[in-house]
């Protein structure tokens, strides 16, 4: 069934294409493509951090009855702005004992490794840079390189306190990452593909969370469990307490350097729930009901990527609300967490996920005239 | 573009982030030559001793009950992308799979790796 869709930018993008292999040879063509892919990457990866931390001010202040940021601009808007701009100009303390090779490179695998799995994601309809037919491993593959630049952070500094920082850092993202392969495997396993756009399609009119009715709400809740901790947020963020820290891994970082660190936390904070609004919530397809074509219509002239972007943004406010709800818990109820509760209930969630999906217990099994694709 | 290189294209966008960056931080910012400005951050005292040093074996054992848990995660992908078309043989084999790593961990458990003390 083919929708009009008034606001999409597929044939924006189709255009181009066109535009440039008409105009330019092969050689040249790829280059400009790969220009303005790398321009909109870095343009969206910026004014994504810009924004999500006002809006994580902002927010945080009104969980807290404070007014948060509002000298710069209406509401205090371009705060941020002035942030970054204040970062830019920051001197970068060079520190005597560090280990200087490592110390310099940790940045770049933080900012790599999310930049990476940032451009697999689809933020809408035909918006996606890679994609891999192999993405949910490619995207856990990706996003867990991160977490050698942190270790690399912590130990190059030749600092006590980035040590403790990095070694529970490692210790939590290493537990974590499990679950979130669990839980994601629970999603391959109902919609029989790993390709991303493949999961957004097959769930037209069935996001899988409610075709997987109760194990895919057990998945999804792990695996919104184990990204907040992945990205040392929410109740997990012992790597950076501090009361006890000073401030983790990156204490020697100054400057921009230190800026990267915090640009690629607010980043993966985004990408967990960009992953998990793709995975679970049907990514940028809009609400569909089968047979409603007038209302499927109308919910097509919202484009793609304001759906996703909507869904997206709902899961950051969701961790948002955790964070500043939740008091900090100590290490070892943090790996017991992971290694006693989540990683036993994700391996029988799977096991039993794959009887569901053979017996036909699905959604999609049970009504295909309503919710099958 | 195929996938390949646009995969190359977004390893050099990470790149170029942080390579324009710390380029215009060097540019922009002030410097100033202090000697204590390089010393290691610490509570008032200076530092004693490197931190290069013998760290709790806890942190360890949990990184090698990792390993063996992420690879079972790569056996189990592909599986789980044609768990339909290869039914219930597939399904009893793989969980044979899934039992005896569980059992790893109910051992790793009993023996109190996981106990932090």
């Amino acid at each position: 069934m083919n929708y009009n869709q008034p606001l999409e930018l597929t044939g924006l993008v189709s255009n181009l294409h066109e535009f440039f292999r008409d105009n330019l040879s092969p050689f040249w063509a790829t280059l400009v493509e790969g220009a303005l892919v790398l321009l909109a990457l870095l343009t969206l990866y910026a004014v994504i951090a810009l924004a999500l931390i006002y809006i994580e001010r902002k927010i945080t202040a009104f969980f807290q009855s404070r007014l948060g940021p509002n000298r710069l601009g209406k509401y205090g808007v371009i705060q941020s702005i002035a942030d970054m701009i204040k970062i830019l100009i920051k001197e970068i303390i060079h520190i005597k004992e560090v280990d200087k090779f490592l110390f310099y490179a940790a940045p770049f695998f933080v900012i790599v490794s999310s930049m990476l799995t940032f451009g697999a994601i689809p933020f809408g309809q035909g918006l996606q840079a890679v994609d891999f037919n192999i993405g949910i491993v490619y995207v856990l593959a990706t996003s867990s390189i991160g977490i050698i630049g942190v270790l690399l952070a912590g130990w190059s500094s030749n600092n006590k306190y980035s040590m403790l920082g990095a070694m529970r850092s490692g210790a939590q993202f290493i537990s974590y990452e499990l679950s979130a392969g669990f839980a994601l495997m629970t999603v391959v396993v109902l919609s029989g593909t790993m390709q991303l756009s493949e999961i957004v399609e097959s769930q037209r009119y069935a996001w899988n969370i409610f075709n997987g009715h109760i194990l895919a709400l057990i998945a999804f809740i792990i695996y919104l469990i184990s990204g907040h901790a992945e990205t040392n947020r929410g109740p997990f963020d012992l790597p950076e307490a501090e009361g006890e820290l000073t401030a983790g891994y990156h204490t020697e970082y100054s400057g921009l350097q230190f800026g990267f660190f915090y640009l690629a936390e607010y980043l993966n904070m985004f990408i967990i729930a960009s992953i998990a609004t793709t995975v679970f919530l049907g990514g940028w397809m809009p609400i569909q009901i089968k047979g409603w074509d007038a209302f499927n219509q109308i919910m097509w002239y919202i484009p793609s990527y304001v759906w996703f972007f909507g869904k997206a943004g709902f899961l950051v406010f969701l961790s948002l609300w955790v964070r500043w709800t939740f008091p900090r818990m100590r290490i070892d109820l943090l790996l017991n967490l992971e290694w006693k509760y989540l990683l036993p209930i994700n391996l029988i969630n799977i096991i039993v996920m794959v009887v569901m999906v053979l017996m036909g217990w699905t959604l999609s099994d049970w009504f295909p005239a309503l919710f099958g694709n | 573009m195929d996938n390949t290189s646009l995969f190359v294209v977004v390893l050099l966008t990470g790149l170029a982030l942080v390579i324009l960056g710390l380029t215009a931080a060097i540019l922009l910012s002030p410097k100033s030559i202090n000697f204590q400005k390089g010393e290691t951050y610490e509570c008032g005292l200076p530092t004693r001793g490197t931190s290069w040093m013998q760290f709790r074996v806890g942190y360890y054992l949990y990184a090698i009950l990792f390993l063996m848990f992420d690879v079972e995660t790569i056996f189990l992908f592909p599986w789980a992308t044609v768990v339909r078309q290869l039914g219930t043989s597939g399904f009893i084999s793989v969980l044979i799979f899934v039992v005896i790593l569980g059992l790893g961990l109910a051992y790793a458990w009993r023996k109190g790796v996981l106990k932090w003390t």
